[in-house]
């Protein structure tokens, strides 16, 4: 009779937890609007009108910086996928106690090298999300694929699918993004929050603008790198949360 | 009288007792834990899969070679791994020049041996593959082999009640995913280790070796060992051995990897243990037998611009030393490995 009252006693209390955590928050764009997919219609740098169909991509190894100093490290990989609205909130947990000013926060984009030669994975990274290459060994890291009119391809589809953890065609890129004039602050257990910006227009620009009549299909390492550099720059901070 | 039947019935028991402790199937194909402990020789080199995150039970390896055996893999249920990778031909396709897929399908490649791969650093010929533990990715989604999806068949292992049991037993819950489908084969094949032939007999002071297969072992060291090289008879590079490409393949090997010119045509060398029986040879299979091989290699003639300088030392080759090269190479046979019945179908009770 006791074992029972004494675990429902503990399960029933709130747990205590010493650390904070903080939600980032992927919002995907084109441009000023949310990006919705399928119906959304769009225009590319050119003036090319265009729909998305699906859109994912890699974030990992998440820093927080106060100043230069690496303050938080979290080594989880996430597939941030527009289809599915929950994976586009990562958690980081067990944030450092006490006080804390976080003054920038970096992330890869992609999946490192590491992991790309490490066998079979489970999680965000098993392969039955279908962002892995089987007969050239390596994560997908960016997928974004979608209908434009000008594209030759059949059914004017278009397709990039950017990966590629080796020279001469390394895709991964460190994301680092300034918070200084509005920090992320923690303390506590309390919850704080970063809301980012994914530019899908960016990634079809700057500095390569897609022209989709005549590069529809990026599957492999022609063209993937030049792509890597335009999907460099498209995050931006929307917001920062802060629990005080 | 009542005595003496008790007696016969007590006899009768024993007899059916001994029989079935000593019945061979039941011993043939259970896996114990001596049975997936990793043995490797000293000549060998060390591992580069070291099952580190993927723990040898008898449990998992059973799975594996169930997995293995069984076209649940493929679409329609018609094509099992070893459809392709048949164990007495080290785990190639006798007589096959190019592998065969569902709805009798043709792919483009020879089927590879499947042994001492865990000293391998990539796979297939092309090398496109960099870890033991993804490559049956390949032969279940290639549309020329198994043409299955690989969501499809978790679907079709979580519903089968079989499987259901036997992941349980290895992995001691109910989840079945890509990550334990793909380490249970990599168990299965990762313990497919030749290293008992007559050639590591004679190494070892076990055997002896004929006067041929001596001058062969001989002619084979200068003459082949640059590229087949140490005790796996592979460096594990990758060559363009001046064939004529295939055009109705073409098939740019290692080139397709790299995306350089200077490797297209190059296909990683193989290794030369157990190659009697690993017929027909070269990525596409062209050679029926070794005397073409070694007609080749002989010959001098290269297709194609960037060809491998050291097959110059092969060049005029001439018959006694062809035979003698023939006969060494049959002293890599192993028959330990060809029956060894940890990798027997478990299907033939």
């Amino acid at each position: 009779m006791a074992i029972p009252v004494i675990a429902i006693f503990f399960f029933g209390m709130r747990p205590v937890s010493r650390y904070a955590y903080a939600i980032i928050n992927f919002s995907n764009y084109a441009g000023d609007e949310m990006l919705r997919l399928d119906s959304a219609h769009y225009q590319n740098e050119l003036g090319q009108d265009f729909t998305v169909t699906n859109f994912k991509y890699y974030v990992g190894n998440l820093k927080l910086y106060s100043h230069d100093t690496v303050k938080y490290t979290w080594n989880q990989y996430f597939l941030i996928n527009e289809a599915d609205p929950k994976s586009r909130k990562v958690t980081l947990p067990m944030m450092p106690e006490g006080k804390e000013k976080y003054t920038s926060i970096s992330f890869t984009l992609g999946v490192d090298s590491a992991m790309n030669c490490s066998g079979a994975q489970s999680g965000a990274l098993d392969p039955v999300n279908a962002m892995f290459w089987m007969w050239n060994t390596g994560y997908i890291f960016v997928k974004l694929e979608g209908k434009a009119a000008a594209s030759k391809s059949p059914g004017h589809i278009f397709e990039y699918h950017i990966g590629g953890y080796r020279a001469p065609s390394n895709c991964i890129r460190t994301i680092m993004l300034d918070l200084t004039n509005n920090p992320l602050k923690s303390v506590g257990e309390e919850y704080c929050g970063i809301q980012i910006k994914t530019d899908i227009l960016e990634l079809l620009k700057t500095p390569m603008t897609i022209d989709f009549s005549k590069l529809s299909s990026v599957t492999d390492f022609h063209h993937a790198a030049e792509i890597a550099d335009n999907y460099t720059d498209m995050f931006t901070v929307l917001k920062v949360e802060n629990a005080y | 009288m009542r005595t003496n039947h008790f007696y016969i019935l007590l006899a009768a028991l024993g007899i059916v007792f001994l029989l079935n402790s000593f019945s061979p199937e039941k011993d043939y194909f259970l896996i114990t834990k001596k049975d997936v402990e990793l043995k490797v020789i000293k000549e060998f080199p060390k591992p580069l899969y070291n099952f580190k995150n993927n723990a040898l039970t008898p449990e998992i390896f059973t799975l594996g070679r169930k997995l293995f055996y069984d076209p649940i893999l493929s679409k329609d249920s018609s094509i099992s791994c070893s459809s392709c990778h048949q164990r007495i031909a080290a785990f190639a396709h006798i007589d096959h020049p190019l592998s065969h897929g569902i709805n009798g399908l043709i792919g483009t490649r020879n089927v590879p041996a499947l042994q001492n791969l865990i000293f391998r650093d990539a796979f297939m010929w092309d090398g496109g593959v960099n870890n033991l533990e993804v490559q049956p990715l390949n032969p279940i989604t290639n549309q020329l082999e198994m043409d299955e999806k690989l969501d499809q068949v978790l679907v079709k292992l979580q519903r089968n009640p079989e499987y259901v049991k036997l992941f349980r037993l290895a992995y001691n819950d109910s989840i079945i995913n890509s990550e334990r489908l793909l380490k249970s084969l990599t168990q299965f094949t990762g313990l497919m280790i030749s290293s008992n032939s007559r050639y590591d007999k004679y190494k070892a002071g076990l055997d002896t070796l004929s006067e041929n297969e001596i001058s062969g072992m001989k002619i084979f060291g200068q003459r082949c060992a640059n590229c087949h090289s140490g005790e796996l008879f592979t460096d594990n590079s990758y060559r363009n051995d001046g064939l004529l490409p295939d055009t109705s393949i073409n098939d740019k090997g290692y080139g397709a990897i790299t995306g350089l010119s200077d490797d297209n045509y190059k296909f990683k060398v193989p290794s030369l243990r157990n190659v009697e029986v690993t017929y027909p040879y070269m990525h596409d299979g062209r050679f029926r037998n070794l005397n073409q091989v070694l007609d080749h290699y002989g010959s001098g003639k290269y297709f194609t611009a960037n060809f491998d300088q050291s097959l110059k030392k092969t060049t005029g080759l001439n018959a006694k030393e062809k035979s003698d090269i023939i006969a060494f190479l049959k002293t890599l046979t192993d028959k330990t490995f060809l029956y060894d019945r940890r990798f027997a179908d478990p299907n033939f009770r």
